[in-house]
């Protein structure tokens, strides 16, 4: 009853609903623009958050990650363009039921699913984070590093390209944060005689270029594209009809997408394929599919969408991000100086709550802004390329160097731009060099820290049974592409 | 699907040093041998200071993870070639000459100077020939951002012609 009153708390506090209603807003145009996303605007707008309150921080940056994750099916359903990753599989079904004329019935089917599926997951949030939050005080160093080994691996068995591709990213993104002074001996390592790079490569300059720059790189690539936008006249709300068809798709994608979310990888985008796929294969009409089906956009939606809160179980709980934009969150949450992890919950229940209630509150809000807002939002992907793209980049150029106040943070954001757009180009995602780089200290400190504990002798995390079963899992994850691979070449 | 074909059968009529996979794998490889090397360099902690292992140990272990696991992508590539990708268009070519520009720019002359430069010479080469459009992304919208930055964070940008101006 308590924590129920604590997640209600945003709602007695005028300035918490301010940041929500922005924060909403925000993410929602963010979702909308294709090559923006939650992720990248999050990245953006970390160093304003350093105006805010650390829960306001927080609340900004879930409600720009719930709202933005939807925003991606405006996009998707009109242009035939996810406006995120996560909205890909929308395009599938989203777009030709738009091109029949019905595109405020597919907008309205992927706003109610999105609203469903990430209540959903808020709920799972609620009751498991706290689970798992009580089961990692049994954690010591050794079970650390092998959960943020199983993390890493996880990465290569579900994200999305080439499993050892994704492994090179990720080991690329631990090698990033072993730059700067070494945290146990403070030696220097890949300074280069830099002085500002003894305190390391910072989150923001890696992030941002990665991503937002990256994209600016690769829409330079398309300036001659044309989208065929498809008119937009009003929302409709789901008939009856199409809620008796597609309920217990919402309810097994919101399942799906919550599960995917809590495992650390890519979170959204690889929840949206799977919620797809498994509505194609239990439904009536998997012939329908491809050519405009209403479930298959709501078992895209709804998956996407549930993995937001599920992703944010690991990062509250563990401090392990569940994917690329809640590794953002947790920055903004170290930065802030909130340590996630079991103390957390013990200590400030009242900040976890609050995070909570406001992912509730996100929702309902792009529920609401979606189904009278749409047609507005999409006009804002009529903004030109050419004027949107210099914009994004005087924002990131300043939000970069605002934080340390370090013209060398915005050249290291333009040279991970340059690599980001490459890294792309040939087949490496970029998300796990980000988680990567979040978990290098986490996964290297442990390890140091271990062999003290155990006085050098690597075969004793095998006596723990914790380390040992994640070293398993582990195991299971790296050979699980391989049996996949094999199995579809059988078939 | 035949696009596809072709593409590979293409790929497999280039020299080996000429495909993609090579190039990739190499530079990769070629990095992390150069890194792996410095590794050397660092110092040494001495016994009784040191904890665990030597701080170079764990990027060392990190890079020969990678060299090796490029190997295997490169071996893997010799079977199942990359499609062969698009040259990248003149576009790209002179948005990474921006981004070059900006950094002497920055550098040399005026941080806020270089933003603008950047947006008008990005958005003329992207299709932006209206003048009004260019001076709002150059000049109109980064003193926003400028100002937006300076009030609000408290922001102080480096020394420049034009900031020192603000400045002063």
């Amino acid at each position: 009853m308590d924590n129920l009153l604590l997640m209600l708390a945003p709602l007695f506090s005028s300035k918490l609903l301010l940041v929500l209603f922005f924060g909403t807003l925000f993410g929602l145009i963010l979702g909308v623009l294709p090559g923006l996303g939650p992720t990248t605007g999050g990245a953006l707008i970390l160093p304003f958050t350093m105006t805010l309150d650390p829960l306001s921080a927080i609340v900004l940056l879930t409600s720009i990650y719930c709202a933005g994750t939807y925003g991606g099916a405006i996009t998707a359903v009109l242009i035939n363009t996810p406006g995120t990753p996560a909205a890909a599989a929308t395009c599938l079904d989203g777009y030709p039921l738009a091109q029949k004329g019905e595109a405020g019935r597919a907008l309205g089917m992927a706003t109610v699913s999105s609203t469903v599926g990430g209540i959903f997951s808020v709920v799972i949030l609620v009751f498991f984070a706290p689970i798992l939050a009580q089961l990692a005080y049994e954690f010591g160093q050794p079970e650390y590093f092998a959960l943020a080994i199983f993390g890493l691996t996880m990465l290569a068995s579900i994200g999305e390209g080439s499993p050892i591709k994704n492994l090179i990213a990720g080991a690329f993104g631990i090698l990033i944060s072993t730059v700067g002074k070494d945290f146990m001996t403070s030696i220097d390592r890949f300074t280069f005689g830099i002085n500002e790079l003894t305190e390391g490569i910072g989150f923001i300059p890696v992030v941002v270029g990665l991503f937002a720059m990256s994209e600016m790189l690769t829409q330079s690539t398309l300036i001659n594209q044309v989208f065929n936008r498809i008119a937009l006249k009003a929302i409709k709300l789901p008939s009856k009809d199409d809620y008796k068809k597609t309920w217990k798709t919402i309810l097994r994608s919101s399942g799906i997408g919550s599960f995917i979310g809590v495992l650390p990888a890519e979170g959204g985008t690889v929840a949206s394929l799977i919620g797809y796929s498994e509505a194609k294969r239990f439904s009536k009409n998997p012939e329908e599919f491809g050519k405009g089906s209403i479930e298959g956009i709501a078992g895209a939606e709804a998956a996407n969408n549930a993995a937001t809160g599920g992703a944010m179980v690991p990062t509250l709980a563990l401090g392990i991000p569940g994917s690329a934009t809640t590794a953002v969150i947790l920055t903004g949450l170290i930065i802030h100086g909130v340590r996630p992890g079991p103390d957390l919950f013990r200590e400030q229940p009242d900040f976890l709550y609050g995070i909570f209630g406001a992912m509730l509150i996100a929702n309902i809000l792009f529920f609401i802004f979606g189904f009278f807002g749409a047609k507005i939002f999409a006009r804002i992907t009529l903004v030109p390329n050419k004027i949107l793209w210099p914009m994004i980049f005087a924002v990131s150029v300043c939000g970069t160097y605002s934080l340390n106040q370090s013209i060398i943070d915005v050249w290291i954001m333009l040279f991970f731009g340059v690599l980001g757009f490459f890294m792309r180009r040939y087949g490496f995602s970029v998300v796990p060099v980000i988680i990567g780089l979040i978990l290098g200290e986490l996964v290297e400190g442990t390890l140091r820290q271990s062999l003290v504990i155990f006085d050098g002798n690597w075969l004793m995390f095998f006596t723990r049974p914790i380390a040992l079963t994640f070293f398993i899992l582990s195991l299971i994850a790296l050979a699980f592409p391989l049996i996949r691979s094999r199995k579809f070449r059988k078939k | 699907m035949k696009n596809v074909q072709k593409s590979k059968r293409a790929n497999k009529s280039l020299p080996f040093f000429f495909k993609d996979e090579f190039k990739v794998s190499f530079v990769i490889i070629f990095v992390s041998v150069v890194l792996l090397i410095t590794t050397f360099t660092f110092d040494i902690v001495p016994p009784i200071l040191n904890r665990g292992i030597q701080p170079a140990t764990f990027p060392k272990a990190l890079l020969i993870l990678i060299i090796a696991m490029t190997l295997i992508v490169y071996y893997l590539a010799t079977k199942n070639p990359w499609k062969i990708e698009k040259k990248l268009p003149r576009s790209f070519f002179l948005t990474v000459f921006s981004f070059v520009l900006f950094v002497i720019v920055s550098k040399t002359l005026d941080f806020f100077l270089a933003i603008s430069a950047l947006s008008i010479f990005v958005a003329y080469y992207w299709g932006e020939k209206r003048l009004f459009y260019l001076l709002l992304v150059g000049i109109i919208f980064p003193i926003i951002v400028f100002v937006f930055f300076e009030t609000i964070l408290g922001l102080r940008f480096p020394p420049g012609i034009i900031t020192n101006i603000y400045y002063s």
